[in-house]
């Protein structure tokens, strides 16, 4: 087909035609034929940003099956026409930049087409604002995919274009739709938009509306309503709108900080669980054996480097590398700690003090043997899919994967802990040794290896701590040192030997470090905590849950 | 009579590491000044300006570890923060030393040293004045440490946190000073420190005699502090320290009030390690956060188990070696130094609970017949320490 | 100067764990008396002596020496500069020290830091020291670390460590454990002097040393006392022996 045959007003008529007869549903009553879709392409190809822009319409209005592939192409500057023959081609995505062929897709059968070197090809430009027009042109296609998701996103891409036609799209989708939240959606953008509008009856209802919102924007707009312009009067003129909106914004006030302060917790929550994973080991060792292990930071940071070496050692899964990591930094860890324990531990029992200063000589080796196999620098370790991204609970609220992960991850190794102590034979013969080590002896339970095995369970879960930890900071030789404190702080402020104590302690450090945050800094906040702790120490000088009985009173 | 054999036991008792020690402190006195003032620069045995810091930092460190025998071998507690005192002591002194640049800085404030000008400071912080007056310098040398170490500790003891918590919590303290004083906004000069003094109560800093004054001035210090400690431990104070070490609650029971002591010692101990840290700044010149840093506290407590603990010429014997072995090695061969410190941490622990001096004044034991004490070091220890 | 202070001890309750330790446990020790306390184990005797120590903090109950002194309002050491000493039932002398050091540290006197740091022993002192070596027969070993004695030594350097206190109230807890039998007759006749000047609670187990001592005997079960009397009214009291099975 020639240009000119198009350029005539046939082409606005059929259009016309085609406006009057569109539904909203996904499929549309007549079909253009392609030679017309076709034609509306090769204008393209010479159209200014403006014509462009209108082109870009008709497409989507032409109700032809391709339009929206060619659409999408087009914004990711996938369109392309040959400079030989004028015909418009997608292209698939390339590879690399530097590719001097491309595959061409046909713009009707949308099957490959053969290839092209990229200097016989011409790319259809875009510029921001057709990009933008693109991008709600494309909504309006989602609005009517079988994916919520995918509608959700539609509306809110519409919602930051929101002119008559697309208002009017929305309220006839709002009619049909079924899923709560894209409806949702819809009405607060519809409402939001009503805000600006003329009539104060609509605009109470739009308020109205709003009010159970938690969204930033719905925020602002209803508190531009009650400011007061420089001359004193106010800028919404009817007084039960700035009454309603005065209302509608406490509300919503209250409620982001009700939920700004779920984030703080989770976000504490999380941090504390990582102190927990590192403090339960050493609440163990201390506990059942009286010893304070400086090289428990160590030990975790071994578990981390595990999890690196792991997931170096199966480069292509990402997935699963660190499903295999978390026993694996066990067992290392594991190992170790029961090689400290047997060659330098079991000598000096019953000097607490030597011990400390023995473990740590050890701590110092470890972090000098780590720097030299793998020298001082950062290294990454990647987060698997799964457990990356995250979750919007509403718009006021959303949570990391990863790091609720570390959280569940947690309570599982918490679990699994009570019940190994609880109701194994080892827990039986460790809680024994811990009571009365010499009525132990005494029943025949080997205590030497006893306390080999729980200095190994101790490190073990040292090491799967690694694991957490490498999934939330950079990997190097220091790390053991910078939680070693914290860890330290949550046994003395839990209670020394006792399980709950480190779990209460460590999530309750966590949850108050993210608390003062935002107020004192990350320094500060870390002063303020381990002044506090400090101080409650005075308080209650063995900590939350102490150990009772005539037992303890050796420590 | 019993009377009389009380009397010549207890002259036999009295160590000769006393005298061991304060000769050995007298001739370097007299020696390494000779050796850098007096013999010329190219001679193999002159003493560099260098090799004058360097003795003069050891000197410090055997004072730090002074204090730590005094508070761990004798009344048992082990302080992991006691660098946190030396650091305190350190920082009076800089803060004087800073005032005394006065216009010579590179900004050239009269009042303002050079950190405070670069962070836009327009006054002085409250806490720094009087430190233009060496007076008052001196007072604070004191008074910083022994004041958080009397918070510290009255709170701490009076609560009864004894063994392994306490040490925990000195570790704490220490660490948490260090993030604090790594601040910028501290007014204490922040990562950066003090450095670049020009001179000490109108003494150049760079003059190589001054630099001896100091180190004459520091052996004296570590001198008559040594002095003073042995008179505490040989006084009944000093038992009843030893006694609470070994037996706190029946200490108490005898009548005794176990936190006024350590409470005492603990402030002294602190007191000492500030003198140390003062002295120690100028010869070193500079002073930064990584002082508080917990691995130095954790490096001078094992310079006193290496030395052997409870003996105080032990603790200061332990230091000098320690040292120069480091300054050995992380001129040599750096990495292996912390291969060697943890090794030395290890070892000396499970095989020389008493520290070389333990080593040594076995063997001398051993020989004399009619010694009738009978020393525990064969023995594991059954009590806390 | 003799004792003039009684001990009494009124409805004393502790519990540990929701184990009842003592029950409230009543008792009158008058001046200048020689009690015994037995009991078969558990039934609180060393905890009575913690509580009056000061060691243990009671659930509900008083103790008081003489009409004036609230010994629950004190700690430790300022018990024991009342006038209470205590023997514990495991000896528990400073190893590291002297025989002697041990004792001169018991000393009865000013217990300030700054008074210990200067103060030099007058030769008064230094003759009771003698005086209490001889009594408990350590003069030979006065110049050995108390941690290379004998069990029995050690007892005895405990007993001598607590009358170097010169205390009004002797608490002493299973002073004869390990002894041989002539240590027993010297560690009765010691205690039975003692008596008069001093008031004297003695806890034991060996009942024959206990006929040997005893005027009045106390005897406790499940932290209560169920019977009180001379010793041989007391060993024919049928809840005695229910709960001795026999002694």
């Amino acid at each position: 087909m020639t240009k000119s045959l198009l350029r005539t007003g046939g082409q606005w008529l059929f259009l016309l035609l085609l406006l009057a007869s569109r539904g909203s549903g996904p499929l549309l009553a007549q079909s253009p034929s392609d030679a017309t879709f076709l034609a509306m392409l090769g204008q393209l190809r010479d159209a200014t940003f403006d014509d462009k822009d209108k082109i870009v319409d008709q497409l989507a209005q032409s109700g032809h099956p391709n339009a929206r592939a060619v659409l999408t192409a087009m914004l990711e500057d996938r369109l392309y026409f040959r400079n030989d023959n004028q015909m418009v081609f997608l292209v698939k995505a390339a590879a690399d930049e530097n590719t001097t062929t491309l595959d061409l897709i046909d713009p009707i059968t949308l099957k490959p087409a053969g290839s092209a070197s990229v200097d016989s090809l011409t790319k259809i430009g875009t510029n921001n604002h057709l990009r933008r027009v693109l991008q709600t042109t494309l909504a309006r296609f989602g609005l009517s995919s079988a994916d919520p998701s995918v509608r959700l996103d539609a509306v809110q891409q519409i919602e930051q274009n929101l002119d008559e036609g697309n208002m009017k799209l929305l309220h006839d989708r709002a009619a049909v739709e079924t899923n709560s939240k894209v409806k949702d959606e819809i009405a607060t953008a519809l409402a939001l938009a009503a805000l600006d509008g003329s009539d104060a009856q609509a605009r109470l209802a739009a308020i109205s509306t709003l009010r159970h919102s938690v969204r930033q924007d719905a925020l602002n707009k209803l508190e531009a309503l009650l400011v007061k312009s420089p001359d004193g009067t106010f800028v919404e003129s009817d007084e039960r709108v700035r009454q309603a909106a005065a209302v509608a914004v406490k509300s919503i006030s209250r409620w982001r900080a009700f939920y700004s302060g779920c984030e703080t917790m989770f976000f504490g929550l999380s941090l504390g669980s990582v102190l927990v994973l590192i403090a339960i080991g050493l609440a163990i060792t201390f506990g059942v054996m009286g010893v304070i292990n400086m090289a428990h930071g160590e030990l975790m940071m071994l578990g981390a480097y595990t999890t690196y070496v792991v997931q170096t050692a199966m480069p292509n899964h990402g997935e699963t590398s660190i499903l295999v990591a978390i026993p694996a930094a066990f067992i290392v860890a594991g190992l170790m700690g029961i090689l400290i324990e047997r060659s330098i531990i079991r000598f000096l029992y019953g000097r607490p003090l030597e011990t400390l200063l023995a473990t740590f000589g050890v701590s110092l080796i470890l972090q000098q043997l780590v720097r030299s196999i793998f020298t001082a620098l950062n290294r990454s370790v990647q987060t698997p899919a799964w457990m990356s991204g995250t979750l919007e609970l509403n718009q006021a609220f959303s949570i990391t994967y990863n790091r609720l992960y570390i959280i569940i991850f947690t309570i599982l190794v918490f679990a699994a802990l009570f019940v190994v102590l609880k109701r194994t034979r080892l827990g039986l013969e460790i809680r024994a040794v811990s009571q009365n080590r010499s009525m132990a002896k005494a029943m025949g339970i080997r205590s030497e290896w006893v306390d080999a095995l729980t200095f190994g369970l101790g490190s073990g879960i040292a090491g799967m701590a690694g694991v957490a930890l490498s999934q939330l900071t950079n990997v190097n030789p220091n790390l053991g040192q910078s939680y070693i404190i914290d860890s330290f702080m949550v046994v003395v402020f839990g209670g020394v030997g006792n399980l709950w104590g480190a779990m209460v302690g460590g999530l309750s450090m966590g949850v108050v470090n993210e608390l003062l945050e935002p107020y004192a800094g990350a320094v500060l906040a870390k002063i303020a905590v381990l002044v506090a702790l400090i101080l409650f120490i005075q308080a209650r000088p063995r900590g939350l849950f102490p150990p009772t009985g005539r037992a303890s009173e050796n420590q | 009579m019993a009377q009389r054999q009380y009397t010549l036991w207890i002259s036999a008792r009295k160590d000769s590491g006393t005298g061991w020690f304060l000769g050995a402190l007298a001739l370097i006195v007299v020696v390494v000044p000779f050796l850098n003032l007096v013999v010329p620069a190219l001679s193999p045995i002159h003493i560099s300006a260098y090799g004058l810091t360097l003795v003069g930092k050891y000197l410090c460190y055997a004072l730090l570890a002074l204090s730590i025998d005094l508070i761990w071998g004798y009344c048992g507690i082990l302080s992991l923060g006691q660098a946190a005192f030396f650091a305190l002591g350190g920082y009076a002194m800089g803060m004087y030393l800073m005032r005394e640049i006065g216009p010579r800085g590179v900004y050239g404030d009269p009042v303002l040293p050079d950190f405070m000008v670069f962070l836009n400071w327009k006054s002085l912080p409250w806490f720094w004045h009087g430190f233009n007056h060496f007076a008052f310098a001196l007072l604070m040398m004191i008074l910083a440490p022994a004041s958080l170490a009397f918070a510290f500790g009255w709170f701490a003891f009076r609560s009864r946190v004894t063994g392994v918590y306490l040490s925990i919590i000195t570790q704490a303290l220490t660490y948490a000073l260090m993030l604090a004083f790594f601040r910028n906004d501290m007014g204490f000069g922040g990562n950066n420190g003090f450095t670049d003094f020009k001179d000490i109560v109108g003494f150049d800093l760079h003059s190589d005699k001054v630099h001896v004054v100091l180190l004459v001035i520091t052996a004296f210090m570590l001198g008559a502090s040594y002095l003073v400690c042995r008179m505490i431990v040989s006084s009944r104070a000093g038992r009843v320290i030893r006694a609470i070490r070994d037996a706190e609650s029946r200490t108490r029971f005898l009548g005794y009030r176990v936190e006024s002591y350590k409470l005492w010692i603990f402030v002294f101990s602190a007191v000492l390690a500030g003198i140390a840290g003062a002295l120690y700044v100028p010869q070193i010149g500079i002073i930064n956060p990584s002082e508080f840093s917990p691995i130095n506290s954790i490096e001078a407590v094992i310079w006193v188990a290496v030395g052997g603990r409870g003996t105080l010429y032990g603790a200061a014997a332990g230091a000098l070696l320690v040292n120069y072995a480091k300054t050995y090695f992380t001129s040599t061969i750096p990495e292996a130094w912390y291969y060697a410190l943890g090794t030395l941490f290890v070892l000396v622990t499970l095989f020389l609970p008493r520290g070389i001096v333990g080593l040594l004044s076995g063997r001398v034991r051993k020989q004399t017949k009619k010694e009738p004490l009978r020393i525990q070091a064969d023995r594991p220890e059954p009590s806390r320490k | 100067m003799s004792v003039s202070k009684s001990l009494d001890v009124e409805n004393l309750t502790v519990s540990f764990d929701g184990f009842k330790a003592l029950n409230e446990l009543t008792l009158r020790i008058e001046p200048g008396e020689l009690r015994c306390i037995i009991g078969p184990n558990g039934a609180g005797k060393t905890t009575m002596m913690d509580v009056i120590t000061g060691k243990t903090r009671p659930d509900s109950g008083t103790v008081h020496f003489g009409p004036k002194l609230n010994l629950l309002a004190l700690t430790e050491p300022e018990i024991a500069q009342a006038g209470i000493g205590r023997k514990f039932q495991k000896p528990t002398v400073f190893e590291q020290l002297t025989v002697f050091e041990n004792l001169e540290l018991a000393l009865a006197g000013n217990k300030s830091f700054l008074h210990t740091l200067f103060v030099r022993r007058t030769p008064k002192q230094e003759s009771r020291i003698y005086e209490v070596l001889e009594i408990i027969g350590l003069s030979e070993q006065h110049q050995a670390l108390a941690g290379t004695l004998a069990h029995g030594q050690k007892q005895w350097l405990e007993i001598g460590m607590l009358l170097m206190q010169e205390p009004e109230l002797l608490l002493v807890d299973e002073p004869v454990a390990g002894m041989t039998p002539q240590e027993i007759e010297r560690t009765a006749e010691l205690l039975q002097s003692l008596a008069g000047e001093h008031s004297v609670v003695v806890v034991e187990h060996d009942m024959d040393f206990v006929r040997s001592i005893a005027r009045r005997v106390t005897v406790l079960h499940e932290g209560r006392v169920i019977a009180e009397g001379e010793m041989e009214h007391v060993q024919q009291d049928s809840r005695v022996i229910e709960v001795y099975l026999g002694a």
